[in-house]
């Protein structure tokens, strides 16, 4: 099929629901961000612009998506969303949560006021629909999963106490009349509102591709199947790739890069997909951050901590993890681990697919092993490894939505005689791409995994890297704590389970 | 303070169900007018440079672009400078620091206007840039002329003292990160008139600047501002070059223009805390007592005087926090960098000044070996004696003695010292610390004609009031309390008062609201406006039914009299009716502040505000991480008007506090462009920093002072509480040398910061 096919089959507005209404929205810029279209087209002024670049949560709305006949809710940040990207959704903005029967406010809304939990209230109508997205997920959040889904929203003001007062105490003052008022979970039987929205979001499912021409001269594709995507993207290598826009958003606001020709991955219902087979779980293009991790962890449980770190709930939620590797970041906080167990990368080009190794797809600083129109479909990690023992850690000025200084990841495997039979070691913030420690490895090969093999490779890492000094950090103190971290996971392989404390979340006041 | 009386004061924000459902109206959310414009500044990529060439012609031509201003296109004063005139609204043939406006761009919308901004061709002779405080000071460059306050025999005291110290320290500054970025919305009205909305804590300040840069009357400029969504000092006078913009392009346009800037521009073009460097000695004995103290400090002021001035000399007048500083020598050079101009900040200079001596106090006490607590306890100020401050005023309403000892009990301090003890002890990677810090804060402006406060109360027949005031609503509660003080006097419910957006042409003349005064101020003018009222219903009353003005009360929603009462609303229909003015205005002026800014001495603060923090963190060795496990503060607000929204400022301002000297680090690179000027490199403290527990009270104290329903200022004291965390953190890192090494540690402490901590004492205790 040709790219003039595909227009011929495709339709040029976006469809979604907002308040139980459909909405067509046609004319607009595709590079126009749902917060833009809420404030200056929708006249919802109530979801604030704090930043524009998805680090102070503002803009935090939640999305419905029909998933397997329910709705599922995700918070995310107005301001890195593309108004294409809302089609075939439901949006949930500030303005939505409101009792439309007496006005009365929702549980989070009241619970936020009887805490005394606004002071300036710019931040709020965030913070409320974080916790809305929280509250109809969760009905008895703990103090970690409140931290988890406030970890995208700034406050100035309150020091956040009344906010966390405020989570733990929203279910109580549950509505059960009210579908948006109740907090669900799958296993109910479907209420009729929500039994509503998903017969209104069924209706607006499309299988033609979107395909947006605006007179700024911005064109934006949304094909339908995998096919479509490849074909247009032979036929356009120079457009830009675009899933979850949470950097690409940044190019939009901040550096107001203009993007004449999008194609973005979020219409193809083939790329959400995860697969687990006997030896290898496969993630594809279009899976979020979130889904991907919780894949991730059930078999990889030691990486609970990273994935906890990595960005924030509403960029998890929007971002996909193909498109951190594929961005190709050298601060990336994914790539370290995927690298160390050995992933690999499905490639497509048209029909044509190849598989390559992640840690070869890094050629250097934003250069990767990508050909004209070709992109990564999958990512395949190999699951027979779960014997080694492994870490990743990330240490960064802020312990929420922060950008690594360093990013560490450790795999180890031991024979019978307690030497390191299998190691692999990777980097992210150390060089101009993830990359691994092949020196640091060499001298862990073969050896035994003491303290004195251990000293010994510490001090090859300075072979393997010449980090930059950087607003984050200095090139020393990366070095430092390169080394520094192999040393904690020395301790940690050695140690597990005694009692004194090897980092500061084993501390048990420590809740994160 | 009982439960229930707790309670009862604690009424809600009075716009928290407005900002819980996104109903609220900042100044971006104002319906726009049609034909609205939208400016954007262009930002100077040259710390220091001449303007030799300015080609504009292709922003001209750019999509949606009405026109581009400069400096030429100001008719009056291009200045928006508060104190000195020396802050330009729009470069004039130099520039002065990365981030300054050098031409505005006028567009259809606010891309286009943003877009075009980036077509300029403009021409540059680099000149040479000072960019940090040292060199400023070698160069002898500075905005204001040196401050000193010497006591008289300091020398000799220094000379005689058992123990001597020196030292070096450096204290970054902070970045406001109001969630709301600076904004104004101008509009043109008849005859010359400008009605701006300004998303700022002085609209008189706005007023004025406006008026002077069109060369208008103040009386034809009026500016407005509901609410604010956070200002911390950052849009007290740095709202004005976002003000005057949006106004010039308004009047010379005649049309709306909205002025918004995006948070990396924001933060790029507006100054922050000042950062201080400071040089110290002290001579102390061998109990630990504070004998004299030599402090020179360098002022970060960067390009422009702005509020250094006053900064620095709430520094100078903090330096003693709660301690009983005998002899004396403190300087102050506000240093002139290329770099954005520093502002006030929720403690306007106090928290830097008292950092020094507190980071002085945790040096002597590891010196000798004791527990910092007693080397601070034995030097605060006394009650009957040992209280006048190095500038000269009588502490006569001290509490800390009292309430440092409540809060020693009721954290559990000194078991909590020897469990961190052990505690480290036996744990080799990760190392806990403790610290106890005192507060002690002077209120008032230290200008003394600031001190001063308009309001106007207006009763409706319907028995609701409103009341309006010169003070601004930033989040802190100011409107609430109010309304509380107002509903008091009529002895009505709160629901019936409804506070209004500020506006000048309500009350005119009105200070900033800063120096924690809002409530102090604006809560005794409506006060007074209410009282008037009051009076003169009681003398409608006491008249019509002849009873004895005693025998009136006002309470519940009622006025009750000898045997007989009337609802409120009743009441104020039966006097409308009888033609009584049921409306007043009120003002307040501050009794007994003198201050002599030359000899740096007087009586500049009308009472003092006290407080303490306990905060307990660990460290990780390996990486130079901390988390904060345990906090417990105990303030000093006075009698509460609200102690619900009181206790939302001290625990808001530790967080602030706590992140000012932990996660928040400014970093500028060699040409002078700050890197840390968006969210994602400049890291405020988010939910998981705030500890699992998390104890805030207030103090039970009631002022001495004739302050509003005898209550304290709490805007900016409790943002020194967050001391406690960084003396915390030195602590777990003195920890690594068994305590016998001061930590040569700078604020902020960021991992990197305390991990070379940790190296250097570790070092220096193996070798």
């Amino acid at each position: 099929m040709t790219a003039a096919d595909l227009i011929q089959t495709s339709q040029a507005t976006v469809r979604f629901v907002l308040d139980g209404e459909v909405v067509n929205a046609a004319g607009l810029s595709p590079t126009t961000t749902v917060l833009q279209y809420l404030r200056e087209k929708a006249y919802r002024p109530g979801t604030k612009e704090g930043c524009a670049e998805g680090d102070c949560g503002a803009c935090t709305v939640v999305l419905g998506e029909l998933v397997d006949g329910r709705i599922k809710l995700r918070s995310v940040n107005a301001c890195i969303q593309l108004l294409p990207m809302l089609h075939g959704k439901a949006l949930f903005t500030v303005e939505s949560l409101k009792s439309l029967k007496d006005g009365s406010l929702h549980p989070v809304q009241q619970a936020l006021v009887d805490n005394h939990a606004s002071q300036c209230g710019f931040c709020t109508p965030g913070f409320v629909m974080s916790l809305f997205a929280l509250f109809k997920a969760n009905a008895a959040p703990d103090r970690a999963q409140i931290n988890d889904a406030l970890s995208g929203n700034l406050c100035r003001c309150t020091g956040y106490r009344p906010i966390i007062q405020a989570a733990e105490q929203m279910a109580s003052l549950a509505d059960s009349d009210n579908w948006m008022a109740t907090p669900a979970t799958d296993q109910q039987p479907i209420e009729p509102e929500e039994q509503a929205l998903v017969d209104l979001l069924s209706d607006i499912q499309g299988t033609e591709t979107l395909h947006i021409q605006h007179d700024d001269g911005m064109q934006y594709y949304a094909p339908a199947t995998v096919d479509a995507l490849a074909d247009l993207y032979l036929q356009y290598p120079h457009a830009t790739l675009v899933a979850g826009n949470t950097d690409v958003g940044l190019w939009i606001n901040k550096q107001l890069r203009k993007l004449p020709l999008m194609i973005s991955l979020a219409g193809v219902q083939e790329l959400k997909t995860i697969r687990i087979d006997q030896d290898a779980i496969s993630i594809s293009a279009g899976v979020s951050v979130t889904d991907a991790f919780a894949a991730i962890q059930q078999h990889f449980p030691a990486l609970k901590d990273l994935f906890r770190r990595f960005a924030s709930m509403p960029v998890r939620n929007a971002a996909t993890l193909v498109g951190n590797i594929a961005n190709g970041s050298p601060i990336g906080d994914s790539m370290p681990i995927l690298i160390t167990l050995q992933s690999e990368i499905q490639l497509r080009q048209g029909s044509n697919e190849r598989v390559l190794a992640l840690q070869d797809f890094y050629l250097g600083y934003q250069q990767k092993d990508l050909r004209a129109g070709e992109f990564v479909q999958a990512l395949r990690i190999p699951l027979n490894q779960q014997q080694y023992q492994m870490a990743s850690y990330k240490v960064s000025k802020r312990f929420d939505q922060d950008i690594s200084a360093v990013c560490a990841a450790f795999v180890l495997g031991l024979d019978d005689a307690g030497k390191v039979a299998h190691i692999r070691i990777a980097f992210g913030g150390m060089a101009a791409i993830p990359a691994r420690a092949t020196q640091c490895e060499a001298a862990l090969l073969g050896q035994v995994w003491e303290q004195s093999t251990i000293d010994l490779a510490r001090a090859r890492l300075a072979e393997d890297f010449s980090p930059l000094s950087d607003m984050r950090a200095s090139a020393d103190y990366r070095q430092r704590v390169a080394q520094n971290l192999l040393q904690r996971f020395y301790q940690q392989t050695l140690n597990e389970g005694t009692e004194k404390p090897l980092q500061l979340t084993d501390l048990q006041q420590v809740v994160r | 303070m009982s439960q229930k009386a707790h309670s009862e004061k604690s009424v809600k924000h009075e716009s928290a169900h407005l900002h819980v459902a996104g109903e609220a109206v900042f100044v971006d959310d104002i319906a726009e007018i049609s034909g609205t414009l939208y400016a954007a500044l262009y930002p100077s990529p040259q710390a220091h440079a001449r303007i030799l060439n300015m080609d504009l012609s292709a922003v001209e031509a750019a999509t949606g672009v009405v026109a581009t201003l400069t400096a030429e296109d100001i008719p009056g004063s291009n200045n928006c400078g508060p104190i000195l005139h020396d802050d330009v609204i729009l470069a004039d043939g130099v520039v002065n620091y990365i981030g300054q406006p050098v031409f505005m761009v006028i567009a259809d919308s606010y891309l286009n206007a943003r877009n075009a901004v980036l077509l300029a061709d403009i021409q540059y002779e680099p000149l040479p840039a000072v960019l940090s405080v040292r060199e400023a000071d070698s160069l002898q460059q500075y905005v204001i002329p040196e401050m000193r306050l010497t006591s008289a025999g300091v020398d000799e005291a220094m000379r005689q003292a058992e123990c001597r110290l020196k030292g070096q320290l450096a204290l970054g500054g902070q970045e406001h990160f109001y969630l709301e970025g600076q904004v104004a919305y101008a509009i043109p009205k008849e005859d010359g008139c400008l009605q701006i909305y300004s998303s700022t804590q002085h609209p008189s300040e706005m007023q004025q600047l406006v008026a002077h840069m069109l060369q208008r009357d103040a009386s034809q400029v009026l500016v407005e501002i509901r609410r604010m969504g956070g200002g911390f000092g950052g849009k007290e006078s740095q709202s004005a070059l976002f003000c005057c913009a949006a106004a010039l392009a308004a009047a010379k346009l005649n049309r709306p223009v909205k002025c918004r800037l995006d948070r990396d521009d924001d933060m790029l073009m507006t100054g922050k805390r000042h950062h201080f460097e400071f040089d110290y000695e002290v001579a102390y004995d061998r109990q630990g007592g504070l004998k004299a103290l030599r402090l020179d400090m360098l002022v970060g002021a960067g390009c422009t005087a702005d509020l250094s001035g006053p900064v620095a000399t709430r520094a100078v007048c903090h330096v003693d926090n709660a301690y009983f500083l005998e002899q004396v020598d403190i300087s102050a050079r506000c240093c002139k960098t290329n770099t954005q101009s520093n502002t006030a900040f929720r403690g306007f200079g106090g928290p830097q000044g008292a950092f020094a001596t507190e980071y002085v106090i945790d040096n002597i006490a590891r010196e000798l070996g004791m527990d910092a607590l007693d080397v601070r306890r034995q030097n605060f100020y006394g009650i009957q004696s040992r209280n006048m401050t190095p500038y000269g005023q009588l502490v006569e309403d001290n509490v800390i003695h009292q309430l440092v000892s409540q809060l020693e009990q009721s954290s559990d301090y000194l078991n909590r010292r020897q469990q961190v003890i052990a505690f480290n002890r036996n744990s080799p990677v990760i190392k806990k610390g403790l610290a106890f810090t005192p507060v002690k804060f002077g209120i008032s402006f230290n200008v003394v004609h600031f001190n001063q406060a308009g309001a106007l109360v207006h009763v409706y027949t319907d028995g609701s009031v409103l009341v309006n005031h010169g003070g601004t609503e930033m989040g802190q509660g100011l409107n609430t309390k109010v309304a509380q003080v107002v509903a008091a006097e009529l002895g009505i419910s709160i629901k019936r008062v409804r506070a209004t957006a500020t506006d000048t042409s309500k009350v005119a003349n009105t200070s900033a609201t800063a120096a924690s005064t809002g409530s102090d101020l604006n809560g005794k003018a409506a006060q007074n406006a209410a009282q008037q009222i009051r009076q003169r219903l009681t003398d409608f009353i006491s008249e019509r039914y002849s009873v004895a003005a005693e025998q009136i009360t006002f309470a519940e929603d009622r006025v009750v009299f000898a045997d007989q009462s009337l609802g409120f609303d009743e009441l104020v229909m039966l006097a409308y009716q009888s033609r009584v003015q049921l409306w007043s205005d009120g003002f307040y002026k501050t009794p007994g502040l003198s201050w002599d800014k030359d000899s740096l001495t007087g009586s500049p603060f009308y009472y003092y505000a006290y407080g303490a923090s306990v905060s307990e963190v660990a460290i990780d060795t390996l990486t130079g991480e901390s988390v904060l496990l345990r906090v417990d503060l105990l303030h000093d607000a006075g009698n509460s008007i609200n102690p619900a929204l009181d206790k939302g400022q001290v625990e808001g301002a530790y967080i602030q506090g706590m992140g000012w000297l932990t996660s928040e680090q400014l970093l500028w690179n060699d040409s002078g462009r700050l890197t840390t000027h968006a969210p994602s490199t400049y890291k405020i403290p988010s939910a998981a920093d705030v500890p699992t527990e998390f104890n805030v009270s207030l103090f039970e104290n009631s002022n001495v002072k004739d302050t509003i329903l005898r209550s304290k200022a709490v805007g900016e004291p409790p943002l020194l509480l967050g001391f406690s965390a960084f003396f915390a953190i030195r602590d777990a890192i003195a920890s690594v040398a068994d305590y016998r090494i001061n930590p040569p540690l700078n604020a902020p402490a960021t991992a990197e910061a305390i991990l070379n901590a940790i190296d250097y004492c570790q070092d220096a205790s193996n070798g």
